[in-house]
């Protein structure tokens, strides 16, 4: 059932290719429907898997039998959260792309292949297959930024582009050399994540194939000091594009490093746990810290999004449950908060008054003349700030928990993080939307165009969503936590030695 | 002596035999039944029928199944050279395909039964384990090759390029001569196999190292690896773009395939070792430097050209690198590796030399900024385009990123310990380098705006139907490479 997500999204790039040219309006429902219909299938499928804990195959069925590669589609309880984020991330992206009228089709032709790829990582449990859909994401990524996007779009394109192969290319070094290892003790060739899982790879290769594969995937999770691609990316990228930049392709990355580089290294992980728990924290601090000084308001965001999964990477380092736990739904958490702080900046903001910078924001009294929009962004500052009642604060919570058993002091650290962030969010609020600057003369001639039908859905979704998933949070958790408790899964190696249960 | 049985000869040489009686037909029909005609109409009858003739010869080598050596090696049939034969007629329908659209010359029946000469030397290149052959073979499409180079007579550049082409092939080939005539001194034969015990047991005598060290020269002269590439920008760049095209796949496929051959038959005992930390004297160090340069001086140089035929040229100079890799790791599964590679690359080089091809009729040009607006003036076109580049950069689901894939995983299998990781995590990291510059085309092509007054750009059936093959075969061997490797 779930493969489906897949499926109707490259079903949905294909109609769109064949749509004719100037048909701006039926590329726009042909891509809201796919989109739709790949949300729905994830949330039936996702509710429809009655043992979220064991790893449920879809398909297996063998590929290149020649190296062990199997087209191996399957989920366990972390795949269907970031499969029903991703679902959730795409429909509201194209909700807040309405208005795109400069070649259309094409836009959403490579904004759902971005989506069908994220869909396969997610639903992969063949490494190879897994690595196909990762790489597969980057074209349409550069296309999107590069075409549609603003302020330095062809740079900022390049970067992350740029920054994607080098970290995927980490990750095929590493993978080969442990397909060979794995090869030599197996017996037998393969490229099964849940059998290499269970292979006992030397320590001394684990000690340096680890951190290759882990920084690999974890560029893309914006881990400092390789997270500069992130804001320059985010900026420069369309509405849309930045809603799935933060939404869920730094979560692939994030993914990356638990589903293949921990699984399969957990040795390897033990050896750089501190190392990466500390750049978790810079991340955390630094993303803050430089948020708090930002005159663009995208670029506010783009650093607060580099310090939120500072704490997807902190909770990954703690290596007990409680932190993973925290980790993967930070992972939901940060790409429904981020969505929709982008949508609110990208779409009701800039494209409205084509600035982003403070200074003339201040004079616009946007408060007044988007109402919704202020409310909107309020909400999502809080969310965003972590106060209970919304998603964040669940997973922060749990993470810092989490860390607290292993590194104090940098739980401190990052404690210092949240506070700035909380000043830098109200810093954005006020400058963004409730200033007390003298207001400019408003131009009647071009008043602010309201906000639309299409971006009321998106938003309300995405706040509902986070609201939900903060008060209700066992709706995730009860798919998160079996993955990490059951001594069957495949996390178990990791969690043997070293963790707090 | 056996009495020669010249029945058998013409059995076993069957198709080569089916193409050189088509040459004769394409010759004879453009002379005498099509004189007169427009050009269009003699390429298009001309490429019927040389594809004709192809395809019955790649039939006749796909569906025999012998394994016959002759004349101690000088006439070698197998199953894998069959299949290699069959790569190397439809990487010649293909290059044909692309030439019927060409305007570059009025002389039509040469230019095709020049190409189908040169793919009659390729097929016998593979299909020998003699020295001697190999040379005789290998000049024989060399020089059907150089003339392809020079045929556009209306552009000075490939004059120049055809003429620096046959000087350094000349040079190489003397090279080649040179340590070919050590290795029968030193064994006393020009069989692989023989020339194999010839050496045995002799360690590493100086004139066995030179011999060993010119035949890397005259071939890294054919394959155009560093630091014998210098003619090869400069050959694509002038050649009429089928030839430049020709030159990068069939005649890549076949120097590889017998390159392979020589090193792993003949020169058993004189190894050698790359691996880390653990040189020794023989032939993989050698190669293995060689492919590390070129990596790195393909990809690199690659980056700061402006010409999109220099690019793809120096793109294979790059993947020349990466083949030599499958060479000297000298396992059975990394000459399957290799040979995957090499025709799926091949494939793939043609389809971004037919594009370029009809870009360069359309616009005058093939410099980057020629390809501004291509999505939206050819939407197929730079569709295939997209297939060809990102195949050629290596990413998955396309045919480059499966090659790369099994290349590089039999060769860290190959060395123990992981010893020759190092050159994989070389080629990698240099295959990340390439990526900038193959997006940097397609950035032209999907991201910048042509000029406002551009027209469409009609692109030719022909041409066009011989692409969206290629494309949709790269797409294809990417997704089953299984499809391929159960002939390798």
């Amino acid at each position: 059932m779930l493969a489906w997500t897949i499926y109707i999204t490259f079903f949905g790039v294909l109609v769109l290719m064949l749509l004719p040219r100037d048909n701006a309006r039926a590329a726009r429902i042909v891509a809201l429907l796919t989109a739709i219909a790949g949300c729905v299938v994830a949330f039936v499928g996702a509710i429809q898997q009655t043992n979220p804990g064991d790893v449920t195959t879809i398909v297996k069925v063998p590929w290149i039998p020649s190296i062990g590669a199997n087209y191996y589609l399957a989920a366990d309880g972390i795949s269907l959260v970031l499969v029903v984020l991703t679902g959730l991330a795409a429909v509201s992206g194209i909700l807040f792309s309405w208005n795109i009228e400069k070649r259309t089709k094409e836009f959403f032709a490579f904004y759902l292949a971005l989506i069908g790829g994220v869909y396969g990582v997610f639903l992969s449990f063949d490494v190879l297959l897994l690595f196909v859909f990762y790489e597969l994401t980057i074209i349409p990524k550069y296309f999107l930024i590069a075409r549609w996007g603003s302020t330095r779009k062809e740079y900022g394109a390049m970067k992350l582009a740029l920054y994607s192969f080098v970290g995927s290319h980490l990750v095929l070094i590493g993978l080969i050399a442990a397909w060979v290892v794995a090869k030599g003790q197996l017996g037998h060739a393969s490229l099964d994540l849940i059998e290499l899982s269970k292979v006992a790879f030397p320590i001394a290769f684990q000690h340096w194939v680890f951190p290759l594969v882990f920084v690999g995937f974890a560029i893309l999770a914006g881990m400092w000091p390789f997270h500069t691609w992130a804001p320059t990316g985010h900026v420069a990228a369309p509405t849309a594009g930045s809603m799935l930049l933060a939404g869920v392709v730094m979560k692939l990355g994030a993914y990356g490093c638990l589903r293949v580089a921990m699984v399969m290294f957990p040795e390897g992980v033990r050896m750089w746990q501190g190392e990466i728990a500390c750049l978790a924290v810079a991340g955390i601090v630094y993303g803050a810290g430089v948020a708090l000084v930002q005159r663009d308001f995208k670029f506010v965001i783009g650093y607060s999004s580099v310090s939120h999964m500072g704490f997807v990477l902190l909770g990954l380092a703690t290596l007990n449950t409680i932190g993973l736990n925290g980790a993967v739904l930070q992972m939901f958490s940060h790409g429904i908060i981020a969505g929709l702080l982008f949508g609110v900046v990208g779409r009701m903001v800039y494209d409205r008054t084509h600035t982003r910078d403070f200074n003339d924001l201040e004079t616009m009294q946007l408060g007044k003349m988007l109402p919704f929009a202020g409310v909107t962004f309020v909400i999502a500052g809080i969310a965003s700030m972590g106060l209970p009642g919304f998603s964040g604060f669940v997973a922060e919570f749990q993470v810092l928990m989490g860390a607290w058993t292993v590194f104090p002091k940098l739980t401190i650290l990052s404690g210092v993080g949240i506070l700035i962030g909380v000043a830098y969010t109200l810093r954005a609020v006020q400058k963004g939307f409730y200033s007390d600057a003298p207001p400019k003369p408003v131009d009647h001639d071009h008043p602010l165009e309201p906000i639309s039908m299409p971006e009321r859905f998106g938003a309300v979704m995405l706040i509902g969503a986070s609201l939900i998933i903060g008060l209700f949070p066992g709706l995730l958790m009860n798919w998160i936590e079996p993955c990490f408790i059951s001594p069957l899964s495949m996390f178990a190696r990791l969690l043997v030695k070293g963790g707090s249960q | 002596m056996n009495p020669v049985n010249y029945l058998q000869i013409l059995q076993l040489a069957a198709p080569e035999t089916i193409v050189t009686l088509t040459v004769l037909v394409v010759l004879g029909a453009d002379v005498t039944v099509l004189r007169g005609k427009s050009i269009a109409a003699r390429f298009n009858v001309g490429a019927l029928l040389s594809i004709l003739g192809c395809a019955s010869a790649a039939l006749l080598a796909f569906t025999r199944h012998t394994e016959v050596n002759l004349f101690n090696g000088l006439l070698v049939v197998s199953p894998s050279s069959d299949f290699v034969k069959v790569a190397l007629l439809a990487l010649t329908v293909f290059t044909i395909l692309i030439s019927t659209s060409g305007k570059f010359t009025d002389h039509v029946g040469e230019y095709l039964s020049l190409i189908l000469l040169g793919t009659i030397g390729l097929m016998f290149l593979v299909s020998t384990e003699d020295l001697l052959m190999v040379f005789i073979s290998l000049e024989f499409a060399s020089l059907a090759l150089y003339i392809l180079t020079a045929f556009n007579k209306h552009n000075e550049k490939s004059a120049e390029a055809a003429l620096k082409y046959f000087l350094f092939g000349g040079m190489s080939a003397a090279f080649l001569l040179f340590g070919f005539s050590l290795l029968y001194g030193i064994s006393g034969s020009t069989n692989l196999r023989e020339i194999a015990l010839g050496i045995a047991g002799k360690g590493y005598d100086p004139l066995l190292l030179v011999a060993l060290v010119t035949t890397v020269i005259g071939f890294g002269f054919k394959v155009a690896a560093v630091p014998f590439h210098l003619w090869a920008p400069d050959a694509y760049e002038g050649a009429p773009t089928p030839s430049a095209a020709f030159i990068g796949s069939g005649s890549k496929v076949a120097s590889f395939y017998i390159l392979a051959k020589i090193f792993t038959l003949g020169f058993v005992g004189a190894e050698g070792s790359a691996a880390y930390h653990n040189f020794l004297s023989g032939w993989m160090p050698v190669i293995a430097i060689v492919a590390a340069l070129s990596m790195v001086l393909g990809n690199l140089t690659a980056i700061v050209q402006s010409s999109v035929k220099r690019i793809l040229a120096y793109s294979a100079i790059a993947h020349a690198g990466y083949m030599l890799l499958g060479v000297l790791s000298n396992t059975p599964l990394s000459a399957s590796a290799m040979m995957f590679y090499v025709i799926t690359y091949a494939l793939t080089t043609i389809g971004a030399f037919g594009v370029v091809m009809v870009v360069e009729d359309a616009t005058g040009g093939d410099a980057i900024k020629n390809f501004n607006g291509l999505s939206k003036r050819a939407p197929g076109l730079s569709l295939c385009l997209l297939v060809f580049l990102l195949s050629l950069g290596g990413i998955p689901p396309l045919a480059g990123f499966i090659g790369k894939f099994f290349l590089f995983s039999a060769v860290v299998s190959a060395g123990a310990n992981l010893g020759l990781l190092w050159l994989v995590i070389l080629a990698i990291a240099m295959s990340a380098v390439s990526f900038y510059y193959y997006l940097r085309v397609l950035k032209a092509a999907y991201v910048e705006d042509a000029a406002a007054e551009a027209p469409a750009i009609k692109v030719p059936l022909l041409t066009f139907l011989a692409l969206v093959l290629l494309a949709l075969l790269v797409i294809l061997f990417g997704c089953a490479p299984g499809l391929l490797t159960q002939y390798l």
